[in-house]
């Protein structure tokens, strides 16, 4: 081994190696109703790679080469392409191999036509090729329809998009980021048990180092607000900034973090003279949520032309989520604040309980490892 | 720096919105069989085909075998060199795949990671992995020699002279005394580090691409400190060994191009048309002989670049700048593209072509931090000496 090593030393010293265009595929996906008319252009030496064109051996690919594979060529491409509308599968079939030259060489054109069960509304692309050969490889995908024209770009990092369709479809691009943005509050646990928690004293009040039923409504909510507040400000602001590719935070640190504010949340609640201002801490761990946030975003595939459009949707869907969480919450609490059980078994023992759920979570998280099977949707 | 090539990307985007992600041309049908489309880089029979795919059958029959997968990866990198074809890294990374997202890989993976971090010029990454694999182990010459070129290529010159001094008891005399020189011959110490490298190409145990590597080294400071002699024949040294070189044929047509020698930059890059680097070259040269050839060229270049920008990666923004200065004629995005690179390169090219954008456009504020650079590292370079004059000069 150490031979080999160090036969290469000097080759990495040699500077800025420039290049030739790396592996690119190029996608362009025609939308109409339930069908769609593809083209795809992949590199004749990216196939010779994968499935090997030069029949003669003779280092070059003829046209004669090209038809004589074009069988090999389309079963190892289209399944490399999962097209769906909503959930289901739309089926491809070639309809014509032909070729064509881009700016570093020959390319086979795959033409194909796919049909979606019902016609569609929100289309995901799903691109595995060449990946496991080539990591550096991608695919630019060009999506049009009758108004308008999307693009993306597929890598190993991002290999699935999501695209809205249809007239009106910024607007169902919306509702689509919205609900993704609901379901993630509602699902993603952590994020939840947070709010809940700081909000779990916002009924009560510290007199004289006792907690007290507030004398009325208007506190609590003024309460209830000012931390909702906070939490939201500060991770909309962590979200967008990440969403931008401004700030950067590894996911195992940002993960173990957010389980880790839980516990301390919950702590705060057990010795409330750490802190009477809980919207401070809201904001705090906000920032950090924030960026558990964006992960999920980036996940989704977010379309590069409406980047914005989408953020702010799902942003406005997790408070629309947390929102309800609240208004169910509140009166609840409210009406049992007087209960001696409110404080013992609910703001006690409530949490306590989430104090262990959440510690659980953070060994998991800091550890990588899954210590019970049931784990956060995160 | 996230940032600020989010903000480049929406300044170009806005610049030149490209049409490439559409197919080039008609897709064809043709009617003669025999119609050759493409060569490949190898032909089956050639022994580095052969060779590699020996290693991917043995790799394939033992997968996950670190060992296998590291010498096949150092294969591929070994080749994105000399055919300057970055395909090739990609190749490397997907094999060394299994290891690619631990964070703490064992340390053959690790160095590998951190080799094609450089290429795609993610050099702080690159100098998180070599810093890992020196953690484990401090004695590997490898690491260290790769971290003192990043150094080197970021203007880190104490750090990088450190790296290079780490060397001293691991390798062969000639590599670590090649590492200081390469940094004295741009911090101050040209004529120093020629006398040091003359010396080390004369000793016998001098392997051909280690006489590559130290002669291109001396023709390049012989050519800043404007012996054209001397660099001519160094140059002349480092092609006869006849291990293809890309890095070499780039900075020898460099060296012509200076030299207004510009028929021969054509004889020499006339068959290097697939690498952007080179053929950027040639079209100087075809532009000031005014070759009918010329056209096509840019042509080319521009939709390479955008095709570049297209993927969403940004590794050759010098070469860029340079096409955008000398070709396009555009001083003022030129500048932009000049500007971009210097936060991440600090050699003489990105100086020269930051301070001849800045000129070019009429901005010579832009210029200071490769000025300051200049002076605080006591750079010999006459052309960057006369390119610093003239802003001066008009800045007065």
């Amino acid at each position: 081994m150490r031979r080999f090593i160090l036969a290469i030393m000097i080759i990495l010293l040699s500077q800025s190696a420039w290049a030739h265009k790396p592996s690119d595929s190029y996608l362009s996906l025609a939308v109409n109703k339930e069908r769609i008319s593809g083209q795809w252009d992949i590199a004749l030496r990216d196939l010779n790679d994968a499935i090997g064109l030069d029949i003669d051996d003779d280092g070059s690919i003829s046209w004669g080469e090209v038809r004589a594979k074009q069988a090999a060529i389309a079963s190892y491409a289209l399944p490399r392409l999962k097209l769906q509308s909503s959930e289901a599968i739309c089926s491809s079939v070639v309809t014509d191999q032909l070729v064509d030259h881009h700016t570093d060489g020959a390319y086979a054109v795959l033409q194909f036509i796919a049909t979606c069960p019902t016609e569609i509304h929100h289309l995901t692309v799903d691109y595995r090729l060449l990946f496991d050969l080539d990591a550096q490889h991608k695919g630019l995908l060009r999506l049009s329809e009758e108004t308008r024209t999307q693009t993306a770009i597929f890598s190993q990092e991002s290999p699935a998009h999501s695209f809205a369709m249809g007239e009106g479809s910024v607007w169902q691009e919306v509702r689509l980021y919205l609900r993704e943005g609901v379901w993630h509050i509602w699902l993603g646990f952590d994020h939840l048990l947070f709010l809940v928690t700081l909000l779990l004293p916002a009924v009560l009040i510290r007199q004289g180092g006792q907690w007290k039923a507030v004398p009325d409504f208007a506190i609590a909510l003024r309460e209830v607000v000012s931390i909702v507040t906070a939490f939201t400000v500060a991770h909309s602001l962590t979200l967008s900034l990440a969403i931008f590719g401004l700030v950067w935070l590894p996911s195992r640190l940002v993960e173990s973090a957010i389980a880790g504010s839980v516990v301390l949340a919950g702590i705060a609640n057990l010795y409330p003279r750490i802190t009477q201002r809980r919207w401070l801490m809201a904001f705090g761990f906000g920032l950090i949520h924030g960026f558990g946030f964006a992960a999920v975003l980036s996940d989704l595939g977010l379309p590069t032309d409406s980047l914005l459009l989408s953020l702010m949707s799902f942003n406005i869907g997790v408070e629309i989520g947390q929102l309800v969480i609240v208004v169910g919450l509140l009166p609840l609490a409210y009406a049992l604040r007087d209960s001696r059980s409110y404080q013992t078994l609910v703001l006690r023992a409530g949490s306590i309980a989430i104090i262990l759920v959440a510690l659980v979570w953070l060994a998991e998280r800091v550890l990588e490892i899954s210590l019970f099977s049931v784990r956060s949707f995160v | 720096m996230i940032g600020s090539r989010f903000i480049t990307v929406l300044i170009l985007g806005g610049l030149m919105s490209s049409q490439v992600l559409v197919a080039s041309g008609e897709p064809v049908r043709h009617s003669d069989d025999r119609q050759i489309l493409e060569r490949l880089t190898f032909n089956a029979t050639d022994p580095v085909a052969r060779e590699i795919r020996a290693l991917r059958s043995h790799l394939a029959k033992n997968s996950g075998h670190l060992e296998s997968a590291v010498h096949l990866a150092t294969r591929y990198i070994e080749l994105s060199r000399s055919e300057g074809d970055p395909r090739f890294l990609g190749q490397a990374q997907a094999v060394l795949a299994p290891w690619w997202q631990e964070p703490t890989p064992p340390p053959a993976a690790l160095l590998l990671r951190a080799t094609i971090k450089q290429n795609a010029h993610e050099f702080d990454s690159a100098l998180a992995d070599l810093d890992g694999v020196l953690g484990g182990q401090p004695t590997n010459a490898q690491a260290w020699l790769t971290k003192a070129s990043i150094l080197n290529v970021q203007a880190r010159y104490d750090e990088a002279r450190r790296a290079c001094q780490a060397l001293a008891r691991l390798t062969a005399r000639h590599v670590f005394l090649a590492c200081l020189a390469d940094i004295a011959g741009v911090t101050g110490e040209a004529a120093k580090s020629q006398v040091v490298l003359r010396e080390l190409l004369a000793h016998p145990g001098v392997s051909d691409s280690e006489r590559i590597w130290i002669s291109t080294m001396l023709a390049e400071i012989a050519a800043r400190t404007g012996d054209a002699q001397i660099a001519n024949r160094s140059f002349s040294e480092a092609l006869k060994t006849r291990l293809k070189n890309q890095y070499l044929l780039g900075a020898y047509a460099d060296f012509l191009l200076d030299q207004g020698r510009d028929e021969d930059v054509v004889h020499l890059l006339q068959h290097e048309t697939r690498a952007d680097g080179l053929l950027l070259r040639l079209a100087i040269a075809e532009q000031a002989l005014k070759r009918p050839s010329f056209q096509n060229h840019v042509a080319t270049l521009t939709a390479r670049f955008a095709a570049s920008r297209d993927r969403g990666t940004n590794v050759h923004v010098r070469e860029e700048a340079r096409f955008t200065l000398a070709l396009l004629r555009n001083p003022q995005q030129a500048l932009l593209l000049a500007q971009e690179n210097w936060k991440v390169q600090r050699e003489p090219a990105d100086a020269r072509i930051l301070l001849e954008s800045a000129l070019a456009a009429g901005n010579h504020a832009t210029a200071q931090p490769a000025l300051d650079w200049l002076s605080m590292n006591h750079v010999e370079d006459l052309h960057l000496q006369k390119l610093a004059t003239l802003i001066q000069k008009d800045t007065r």
